[in-house]
């Protein structure tokens, strides 16, 4: 079983701040991490290559020459190969061209299963993994919690959903999106982290892959940001404080009525 | 950060082991304190890193590279410094395994320093209740019978004891001889006549087990003698000088926590209208534990590389590091505890602990009179060699 799992890196959001003139982020300083929803792929990937017992576990990422870090890092918990599509062509892309751009790319590879984090905590789209599944015409199932059977022809997967579980039998190759309680990924071993760090990265340009220049980066993206800006807060609000809930429904109700909203 | 010119395997020694330390041991810390727990679940933890085999050669299974102890103090400082109790089941291990390394066959090594590496827990066990100090006193005896050894006696306060698969056990041969007359055996977790006894309740390093070893009748092969019968003294001598920076290291990485959170505390603690640490006395206070703390690091790392060298018998050197750190880590908690003031003496702050902990590494392994009696007896012996 050959896995490919794309993968993305963000800044860590737990130090980022907003510059309140330009309302960008301000990444100065700012430690870059694999997106936390990537690593639970990485994790599913080995593990299923663990248990089918063959095959490997490829890690994809679009992105400029820094990511290596991120691809290294992916090496170190048991993954097998890095790809690097790094390009300036690609540069600028939303996320129809982002996927689009990965499609392309994986076209060019053998696999049985594409894995990716539900969303990235920088863009929270979750737009990229079902677009992958789009452009290469494949079934999806997004927000998979657990991978109950797996094999070349079939999986059999739990889809965590708001109101329950969903449990979808799915013909492969396939593409999933991953929720964080699919798994406890692992820590980096010795061997592990002196492999990644002599390991080489497989770097793909634009030409590479064979892509339609047209197609990608900021040409190829229909999405244009307008603007940018922090909502501002809510601020009133009342809070309804009684002993139990149908006093709170009731003056709730009157509350309403007073207003002539209801 | 001094640089301390670490090998690329050494910094990813070290960050490792401190990702271990941030993101498993410290969570977990203060409740197998309290509950005087051994960290069962961290076990394949080490294991899966590949942490356990830095002290051993490569042809064993470790990643050794020819520093082995360079490279276990480094992980011992980063492990300490999340729970020293915690990193006794690595250190121990250590302990456990360093008699192989130095007086085991190739055989010996092969069977049991590969199960070191892949992690199973070793322990190291000289000490009865008459015999503390005084290691040559022991009483537990060995007799050779056939093409096997019966052990009988007890050893006390053995760390990983009963945790462990691998022992190293030390015992008379020939009693008539003295120290000249003790032997070391490994002695594996399930040979009959062998168990552990009760489990003791200490002050510190709570989340390690210490107990006590009962061999009755032991019946242990002779192939896992470890070298010649009467060596085994030369083998624990030889162990300790390779240990004691390990020992240090634990100290250190107590204390280097000490003063992180010392730092932190003193900065957010405000007490007249001022942070506490905008106070001079107690900035100096923080100076002075910096200072130690740095000279205990340049110390231990500068005897374990002396050791990976195998330039000359390092015993004075390595009773050094392990004197001077342990109470540099002594005094560091101490202040520590009072930087936080009463806060510090509370069990909800980490501080207390440290204190608790840091008190064993002046007492074992040697306890730091004995460190300095073998410091001075080199000073004399060099003197000596010098007078024509
Ligand atoms: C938590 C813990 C874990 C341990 N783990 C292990 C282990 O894994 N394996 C093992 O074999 N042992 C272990 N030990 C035993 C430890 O090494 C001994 O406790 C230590 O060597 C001191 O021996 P003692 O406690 O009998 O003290 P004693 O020898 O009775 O000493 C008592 C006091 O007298 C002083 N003293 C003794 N002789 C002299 C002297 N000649 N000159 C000056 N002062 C002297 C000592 O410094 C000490 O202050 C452990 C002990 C503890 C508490």
């Amino acid at each position: 079983m050959n896995i490919l799992v794309c993968i993305k890196q963000v800044p860590d959001t737990t130090e980022v701040r907003i510059n309140p003139e330009t309302n960008t982020l301000i990444r100065d300083g700012v430690d870059s991490i694999i997106n936390p929803f990537d690593t639970y792929a990485i994790e599913e990937a080995v593990r299923i290559r663990e248990r089918v017992g063959a095959g490997k576990v490829t890690v994809i990422s679009m992105g400029p020459p820094q990511v290596e870090s991120a691809l290294r890092e992916a090496l170190s918990v048991g993954v097998d190969e890095a790809i690097l599509l790094s390009d300036r062509a690609f540069a600028g892309a939303d996320t129809w061209a982002t996927s689009l751009t990965l499609a392309t790319a994986l076209k060019t590879l053998e696999f049985d299963l594409v894995l990716c984090g539900k969303q990235a905590i920088d863009g929270d789209t979750a737009q990229v993994g079902p677009g992958i599944a789009c452009h290469l015409d494949l079934p999806q199932v997004c927000y998979v919690s657990k991978v109950r059977e797996i094999s070349k022809e079939k999986a059999v997967v739990e889809r965590m959903m708001e109101d329950g579980t969903e449990v979808v039998e799915v013909q492969m190759p396939a593409v999933f999106t991953v929720v964080k309680d699919i798994n406890e990924p692992r820590l980096p071993s010795l061997k592990g982290k002196m492999k990644a760090k002599k390991a080489e990265i497989k770097t793909l340009s634009a030409a590479d892959i064979k892509a339609n220049v047209e197609e990608i980066g900021l040409k190829g993206s229909p999405t244009s940001v307008n603007k940018i800006f922090s909502p501002p807060r809510r601020s009133g609000g009342e809070m309804l404080e009684y002993e139990t809930a149908p006093e709170v429904a009731k003056n709730l109700v009157g509350k309403l009525k007073e207003m002539q909203l209801f | 950060m001094l640089d301390y010119i670490l090998t690329e395997e050494q910094k990813m020694m070290v960050d490792l082991a401190a990702q271990i330390a941030e993101e498993k041991i410290r969570p977990v810390r203060a409740e197998l304190d309290e509950k005087q727990e051994f960290p069962h679940d961290l076990l394949a933890v080490f294991a899966e890193s590949g942490l356990c085999g830095v002290y051993i050669d490569d042809a064993y299974g470790g990643m050794a590279g020819g520093t082995p102890i360079m490279n276990m103090v480094l992980v011992a400082e980063q492990i300490s410094k999340g729970c020293a109790g915690i990193a006794l089941a690595f250190a121990g291990s250590a302990l456990g395994a360093l008699p192989i390394i130095i007086s085991g066959t190739e055989e010996q090594k092969k069977k049991y320093l590969s199960r070191v590496a892949e992690g199973e827990i070793a322990a190291f066990a000289i000490t009865e209740p008459n015999a503390g100090s005084d290691a040559g006193g022991i009483q537990t005896t060995a007799v050779l019978d056939g093409d096997s050894y019966i052990l009988n006696g007890t050893k006390q306060w053995i760390t990983n004891g009963g945790e462990a698969g691998i022992y190293t056990v030390f015992a008379m041969t020939d009693r008539s001889k003295g120290a000249r007359g003790a032997s070391c055996f490994i002695v594996e977790k399930d040979t009959p006549g062998f168990s552990a006894g009760k489990k003791e309740d200490k002050l510190g390093i709570r989340a390690s087990a210490t107990r006590e070893l009962i061999f009755q009748d032991c019946r242990v092969p002779a192939e896992n003698l470890l070298g010649k019968p009467g060596s085994g003294f030369m083998t624990a001598m030889k162990t300790f000088d390779a240990s004691r920076p390990g020992i240090g290291a634990q100290a250190l990485g107590i204390a280097t926590e000490a003063l992180e959170l010392s730092v932190q505390y003193a900065r957010e603690r405000k007490q007249f209208g001022k942070p506490i640490i905008a106070n001079q006395g107690l900035q100096w206070m923080l100076a002075d534990m910096a200072m130690q703390i740095e000279a205990s690091r340049a110390l231990i790392y500068a005897v374990a590389r002396h050791i990976d060298s195998g330039a000359g018998r390092p015993t004075a050197y390595s009773a050094m590091s392990k004197t001077f750190a342990s109470d540099v880590a002594m005094k560091v908690t101490v202040d520590a505890v009072q930087v936080f003031g009463g806060y510090g003496y509370m069990k909800e702050y980490p501080v207390e602990k440290l204190m608790r902990d840091a008190k064993i590494t002046q007492i074992y392994e040697g306890t730091n009179q004995i460190q300095r009696d073998e410091i001075a007896r080199a000073l004399i012996k060099e003197a000596a060699s010098k007078k024509k």
